[in-house]
């Protein structure tokens, strides 16, 4: 039995009258690649933001290991080992690929020393591909390559959980591909991967379990098959026709 | 340039301004201990507004409070140096203070917030009369000596508070604060992210930017013999330091001694030639600066625009 890494219980997050999150409760296994899909305004950012104290949960509670972390400031997730990239990739721009990696793994990671981090930061950029573009400011990426420096950011600290807010969103098919394969490499290393995903390619690929958010509820939680088949989540996310042709991608590839 | 480079032109510029009166009139001398002295103010400023990116006007609030912390114990009996020491001390700890208030701001709104700051405490100090002596302003006992001895003794104070600010800066630059700080001043949300508790960084920030503003204000307290709400709480000088820091180059190491260095000679020239106009000129200049030369003098590739000159058209044949 492999041990609950994350679990939240009965997690809201409300603006104002609006619930963009409600009552959600899942749990995250060591080691377990989960893709979380739902449709645009679903709440998926809404619920990594609360995860990572970023936003503040309205009501419930998260904990991550043994240790509730519901109160929990971003910076104090970072150094716990909840990392996370986002939609909109967030470099220091005026800084270079490599200084924007060792500050990951300056504060968030173990290193105690900039030589160090500098260090933990040229293998991770090797790990990612991204070797080549060290002393280049963050600025002169392309936005694939900005994608995986997010990637490499996140890896310098360390993390037991990595939440993958759309690192595909904006990229082209070969470039998913390469995005595909890195992730993959990173599980490997038993790194816990929550995807956030709209691509359904990518998690039907990627997940061993999918979570599926509608108007801030959890409708689904199952294994990507059975997902596929659930009647409600066909109605909020797939629709009828796409269902019927992901189920024709397995039974004939 | 490298930073071995830095520290050797930064010892020439100390040595230049140290050695004042052995070669020139007290003129020079007194204009040498004021820019010793807004250079330590302009690499304060660069804490909090080069290397973290916020905006503050506070200078002139450090400065004036301590200037009268200063001159209150100098009044009371303390040495002077306790007294410098116990001054940088307080403002450290009031900055520490209002920083976890006024540093939930960010940009503009900061701004305002930190210029408050200067107005509240020039209110405060000329309201309580009983023990600032209000608009009458407050005299310190005179330092002992001859003008030339005592102009000596404050370039020589000046110039040491110049070099330790500037040695702090070297090691904030060099340590995981300061990488902290440059990492909150691209992107603060992302630096919460990996990790940076921007909270405490930012109030490091604020109250190094404060600390030695505080010994600067009472050591010239001490040097001035008088102060008073106005000129020690001066709206001018608040903006005058950020604008200094700006021309130079904020968030380099010499980007605020260079920036110092040539506002307060331009300062000088202009103000000599043009008694009247002299305050539009400056105010004309500093617009010019922020539109056309954002980066700071330090920031033009020198050597890229020697090259275009030499590769210009008819000026030689050079080949493209």
């Amino acid at each position: 039995m492999t041990v609950s890494l994350l679990s939240l219980d009965a997690v809201s997050k409300n603006f104002g009258g609006n619930h963009a999150v409600s009552n959600v409760s899942f749990t995250l296994k060591e080691g377990e690649i989960v893709g979380l899909i739902g449709p645009n305004g679903a709440g998926k950012t809404t619920l990594v933001n609360v995860i990572t104290g970023v936003q503040r949960a309205s009501s419930g509670r998260i904990c991550f290991g043994d240790l509730d972390v519901t109160e929990q400031r971003p910076y104090q997730a970072a150094r716990r080992g909840l990392a996370r990239t986002f939609q909109i990739v967030q470099p220091f721009p005026a800084m270079t690929v490599l200084e924007n990696v060792a500050a990951g793994a300056l504060f968030g990671g173990a290193q105690s020393s900039r030589a160090e981090a500098t260090d933990v930061a040229r293998k991770n950029l090797e790990f990612v591909g991204l070797a080549g573009f060290a002393d280049r400011p963050a600025s002169a990426l392309t936005l694939a390559g900005r994608k995986r420096l997010e990637l490499a950011k996140s890896l310098a600290m360390q993390p037991k959980l990595l939440m993958l807010d759309e690192v595909n969103a904006g990229l082209n098919a070969s470039e998913i591909d390469g995005a595909l394969t890195l992730i993959r490499k990173i599980a490997e290393r038993g790194i816990t991967i929550l995807v956030i995903e709209h691509l359904m390619k990518v998690v039907m690929s990627l997940a061993q379990r999918l979570l599926v958010l509608h108007h801030g509820q959890l409708i689904a939680d199952g294994v990507p098959t059975d997902i596929v088949d659930d009647p409600r989540v066909i109605e909020a996310y797939l629709g009828g026709k796409f269902a019927e042709r992901l189920k024709g991608i397995r039974q004939h590839g | 340039m490298s930073d071995t480079q830095r520290y050797v032109a930064f010892a020439l510029w100390v040595f230049a301004l140290a050695s004042t009166p052995l070669w020139a009139e007290n003129y020079t001398v007194r204009m040498a201990i004021l820019i010793a002295m807004f250079t330590a103010l302009t690499l304060s400023w660069n804490f909090i507004g080069g290397l973290t990116g916020y905006p503050s006007l506070a200078t002139a609030a450090f400065f004036g409070l301590g200037s009268y912390v200063g001159a209150l114990l100098q009044g009371a009996g303390a040495p002077m140096l306790v007294a410098w020491i116990a001054a940088t001390v307080f403002v450290g700890v009031l900055a520490a203070v209002f920083g976890v208030i006024i540093l939930r701001l960010r940009g503009h709104y900061f701004a305002i917030g930190s210029f408050g700051l200067v107005e509240v405490l020039r209110l405060v100090i000329s309201s309580w009369g009983s023990l600032t002596g209000g608009g009458d302003g407050l005299n310190v006992p005179l330092v002992q000596g001859g003008p030339n001895a005592v102009a000596q003794t404050f370039l020589a104070v000046m110039v040491v508070i110049m070099v330790i600010v500037f040695v702090v800066t070297v090691l904030v630059d060099r340590g995981r604060l300061g990488f902290g700080l440059r990492c909150i001043q691209q992107n603060e949300d992302a630096a919460d992210m990996v990790g940076v508790d921007t909270t405490r960084f930012k109030v490091y920030a604020f109250t190094l930017s404060a600390l030695f503003c505080g010994t600067v204000g009472a050591a010239y307290a001490s040097w001035t013999g008088y102060i008073d709400p106005t000129d020690s709480f001066s709206i001018l000088m608040t903006i005058k330091v950020p604008v200094m820091c700006l021309l130079g180059g904020a968030g380099t190491l010499l980007g605020p001694v260079v920036g110092t260095a040539t506002f307060m000679i331009l300062e000088e020239i202009v103000w000599a030639n043009f008694l009247d106009y002299n305050r539009a000129i400056l105010g004309a200049f500093t617009v010019a600066l922020i539109l056309f030369l954002p980066g700071g003098l330090l920031r033009i590739d020198y050597r890229n625009l020697v090259t275009r000159f030499a590769a210009r058209p008819g000026r030689s044949g050079a080949p493209a």
